[in-house]
């Protein structure tokens, strides 16, 4: 446990230094060193404008995650019972899934138009492919143990559905919420960097229109810090579901 | 341990219990690469379900309901991609992001196996870092590349670079992941033979893992195609995805979906070979 603080402690370290050391090669033209930006993010949050932007990217970002959480799960549940399904639809999930869906964003734009629906549609398939994916693996990857105690107790599908088949596969499928959500957020902020008006993406955007590197730097940094937090959020609930298993 | 002990017990349940399971078994082990039968059931019914959603698009363009501003019914699709590849007006810009595409995933590649090689033998160095590999598709990792564009400038430099830092921790942490799978009867084979590290890892260890390199190749291959297409997309000079934008801007939705179907046959093509191979791979490892 102590060395896994320390390790923590020499990560971080190690970050700042290969940035600070990137920030000596590259000149601030390129980047903002480390202080900086530090002291840059700092003067953001205090101003109201930053909040705006934040609050209309959290607002694409939750909703996005809502949809694509909601819909993953329930095709994955279903292509995971069904095997034939699920073997038809895995070749095409995964196709889409490694499909650069940037390139999509033209004809979500022209279905949606600007704004926020085209960032929350843009979000939500960016997160639907690898929790579909991962629930589907998981349901599959349930021991087939499971399956048969369940017939021997002649349960009901959907009581097998909620107390057998969904507690079996919660750890793979939060693994795959993870992943999903890290790519909505990604889908939410690239939506915002190619075309939007408001947001995150969008505001380091028009920082670096104006070559603001302080800003482009201190923006990527908060949202780094956005991510991994809920990242490792995530982490902790999954582990906990790992402990209980 | 579980593991270990799992065929025991099954050694104990009777006969018919034992012959029931495996003929379970073959049935959840289905998959398309096994048995011709299977094979055409499966893929026929694919087919049918591409021919119908292309069919329900064709339709519902043709009737109006999409208008062209929106999206071109299919058959225009194909025939746009057909004129682009006879007139051969983008072969440049093909051409751009095939190169481009290609040296990113192998870079991606070979950095990936020597950098997950190194840590895997330096724990220390391993445990320190694997938080950041864990996070590091957490992060949109794509808001770097403005900062790469003024770094590299936007010819094809930036583009590769970011394709390669896209794709080379997943090949990592595959690395990684295969090298802690390889058995330990194998890993002494090597010591057996007297081979010094460096051959014990090239010859024996990494071999060993290929099922969780294919994995990585296929993952880094997918990054790359992400990291070029989406850069070339936002800011670049050429490209397949610079083609795509600029059609967009210009309402040239003729080029722009032309463009996207052969971008999208391209990535289904490179993604079913590596996944035929990584099934292969799995089959012949004993794995699924």
């Amino acid at each position: 446990m102590k060395s896994n603080k320390l390790d923590q402690v020499l990560l971080v370290i190690a970050i700042f230094a290969v940035w600070q050391l990137l920030y000596v090669a590259a000149g601030p033209n390129v980047i903002s060193s480390p202080a900086r930006t530090l002291t840059r993010a700092l003067e953001l949050l205090q101003t109201s404008n930053f909040w705006v932007n934040a609050a209309s990217t959290g607002i694409a970002f939750g909703t996005a995650s809502v949809l694509s959480i909601a819909g993953g799960v329930v095709v994955g549940l279903w292509l995971g019972l069904r095997q034939f399904a699920g073997d038809v639809a895995d070749p095409i999930l995964g196709a889409l899934y490694s499909l650069p869906k940037i390139t999509l964003y033209p004809i979500i734009l022209l279905i949606f138009g600007l704004g926020l629906s085209a960032k929350v549609a843009f979000g939500a398939i960016h997160g639907f492919f690898p929790i579909a994916i991962f629930t589907m693996g998981a349901v599959r990857n349930v021991a087939p143990v499971y399956y048969r105690t369940a017939r021997v107790m002649r349960l009901p599908p959907t009581v097998t559905l909620a107390t057998i088949m969904v507690p079996a596969a919660l750890p793979e499928i939060l693994a795959g919420v993870r992943i999903g959500l890290a790519l909505t957020l990604l889908g939410t902020l690239i939506g915002e960097l190619f075309a939007s008006t408001s947001g995150l993406g969008f505001a380091l955007i028009r920082a670096t229109d104006i070559h603001a590197v302080p800003d482009i730097t201190a923006i990527t940094f908060l949202i780094f810090l956005f991510a991994a937090s809920v990242n490792s959020f995530l982490h902790a609930i999954e582990r906990r579901t790992l402990h209980n298993a | 341990m579980e593991g270990h002990r799992r065929p025991i017990e099954l050694s104990q349940t009777s006969h018919n219990e034992n012959k029931g399971r495996r003929h379970a078994r073959f049935d959840t082990d289905r998959n398309p690469m096994i048995g011709w039968p299977h094979l055409s059931k499966t893929s026929r019914a694919r087919a049918m379900i591409l021919i119908g959603a292309v069919l329900a698009l064709e339709l519902l363009c043709r009737s109006g309901i999409i208008d062209r501003v929106t999206m071109i019914p299919p058959s225009e699709m194909f025939a746009a991609l057909w004129q682009i590849i006879r007139t051969g007006r983008f072969n440049q810009d093909i051409l751009f992001t095939t190169y481009n595409i290609a040296a990113a995933s192998l870079l991606a590649i070979a950095a990936g196996v020597l950098l997950g090689a190194a840590l895997h033998a330096w724990p220390r160095a391993r445990n320190v870092v694997s938080p950041l590999l864990s996070a590091y598709y957490a992060v949109p990792t794509f808001v770097f590349y403005p900062l790469l564009v003024i770094a590299f400038g936007t010819g094809r430099l930036a583009l590769i670079v970011m394709g390669t830092l896209f794709g080379v921790v997943a090949m990592m942490v595959n690395t990684m992941l295969g090298l802690d799978h390889v058995p330990p009867a194998i890993a002494k084979t090597g010591a057996i033979m007297r081979l010094d590290p460096i051959r014990r890892l090239f010859l024996i260890r990494l071999p060993a893992a290929a099922p969780h390199l294919i994995t990585g190749i296929k993952l880094a291959v997918a990054y790359g195609v992400i990291g070029i297409v989406a850069g070339e997309f936002i800011l670049a000079t050429a490209g397949i995805g610079k083609r795509v934008s600029l059609a967009y801007d210009n309402f040239d939705n003729k080029t722009m979906y032309g463009m996207l179907l052969m971008l999208l046959i391209g990535v289904m093509c490179i993604n079913g070979l590596l996944t035929i191979w990584e099934k292969r791979l799995h089959r012949r490892f004993g794995q699924r």
